[in-house]
């Protein structure tokens, strides 16, 4: 196999996984990797660069269209990327010094979370919290557009949060994922922002928590442009086409189908990683 | 408070975040395909060496070092360079961010959007922890 044919395999790989992480949500850098290292044979350090790389170009993308919605809530974005870049700056320097067999094996754990996440569609609430003393200084309680014109909503545990984003953060800079689900567990189940305005502002962040440790792969030596090219350009235009098809396509089946994906990644990508052998 | 300058000030700078974030993904994007092009035609009959891990060469690390070199017409080069715009894109995103708040006296979020861009030059000037 000859450069021209590789490149052209893994462009259509990156446009599927592109256009099955729009659809269901779960953002096409958790599929990414796996794919890179176990089908096509790519060191993961190489594949966890384009991943990264990626995530920047199908978050900001999708952020334009969300921030004009009205939904992303900017200072509870910029608040918290304070700890979701910290924590990627973690992650990046972590994942410079772990053997590869241990990133292979974290991320197929966190593989399994997702596959498990994704099965479950909705997620029960906890009932709103009081007015808050240090979100009400840090001014995050806002409005959201309804049909019924802007609701109010109110913030609560910002230190959780907080901590949880740090978290997100480390994971998104180790694996190069956009830890999208994580964030916004942090916010809508911890810190009680609504759903809609969790998932906007999450998307709003990624962009800049994986540019945190994109800088960091950058100068490692570990962003190959003749990799991250096919997958960044196919991730684009996969998740442009699964935004398109968003309305029109029912995505309870393609979420399950995503799942049981996810699960064989995770267990391919957790045994190598045990026994050494990407 | 006169909340209503406030929102207006809040949507117009969030509308104008949203094209800048869009232009340059979509620049960035532009720039890695014709670098891509330009790869292909070049080197795409070649057997690539993906398999083992060497590390992109210092030209390729390092800001000054991609930007010296994406005048050469090389389509790695060329590719890296859109790369580095894809990166600092949400970083002008961040940037911008403290003007808009400084625009509306909000000193406190002025700090924060200063510490998040702190994080994110320090970041690209290497991160070494």
């Amino acid at each position: 196999m000859n450069t021209y044919e590789l490149t052209l395999l893994i462009w259509l790989g990156s446009v599927l996984a592109g256009f099955l992480g729009s659809l269901t949500g779960l953002g096409g850098g958790i599929v990414l990797t796996p794919l890179l290292t176990l089908v096509f044979g790519v060191d993961i350090r190489y594949a966890i660069g384009a991943s990264l790389v990626s995530v920047i170009a199908t978050s900001s993308g999708a952020a334009a269209a969300y921030v004009r919605e009205g939904f992303t809530n900017m200072r509870i974005g910029m608040f918290l990327e304070i700890a979701t870049t910290a924590g990627a700056l973690v992650g990046a320097a972590v994942a410079t010094h772990l053997p590869v067999s241990w990133i292979a094996t974290i991320f197929g754990i966190v593989l399994l979370y997702s596959a498990y996440a994704s099965s479950r569609t909705e997620r029960p609430r906890p009932a709103g919290g009081d007015p808050d003393h240090l979100a009400a200084t840090l001014k995050f309680d806002s409005t959201y557009p309804t049909e019924n014109g802007p609701q109010t909503y109110h913030v609560s545990g910002v230190p959780g949060g907080f901590s949880l984003m740090f978290v997100a953060g480390t994971l998104s800079g180790l694996l190069g994922i956009g830890s999208g689900a994580l964030k916004v567990i942090a916010m809508d189940q911890l810190m009680h922002i609504p759903f809609k305005v969790s998932t906007t502002t999450s998307n709003f962040m990624i962009g800049v928590t994986a540019a945190a440790s994109a800088g960091v792969y950058l100068q490692r030596g570990y962003i190959d442009p003749g990799i991250a090219m096919p997958v960044m350009l196919g991730v684009l235009q996969g998740s442009l086409i699964g935004a398109r098809l968003l309305p029109r396509i029912r995505t309870k089946r393609l979420r399950w189908l995503f799942g049981v994906v996810v699960l064989v990644l995770a267990v391919e990508m957790i045994y190598h990683g045990m026994t050494g052998s990407l | 408070m006169n909340k209503p300058a406030t929102a207006w000030t809040d949507q117009r700078v969030e509308i104008i975040i949203s094209n800048l974030l869009r232009g340059g993904v979509m620049l960035a994007a532009a720039i890695v395909a014709l670098g891509g092009v330009i790869f292909l035609v070049r080197h795409g009959r070649e057997i690539p060496n993906g398999h083992n891990f060497l590390g992109e060469p210092r030209e390729l690390r390092t800001i000054s070092g991609i930007l010296q070199r994406a005048a050469s017409f090389h389509g790695r080069n060329i590719i890296q360079l859109g790369l580095l715009l894809l990166i600092a894109t949400p970083v002008a995103r961040v940037a911008f961010s403290i003007i808009a708040f400084a625009l509306e006296r909000d000193r406190l979020y002025v700090g924060i959007t200063v510490v998040v861009l702190a994080i994110l030059i320090f970041s690209l000037a290497g991160g070494h922890l």
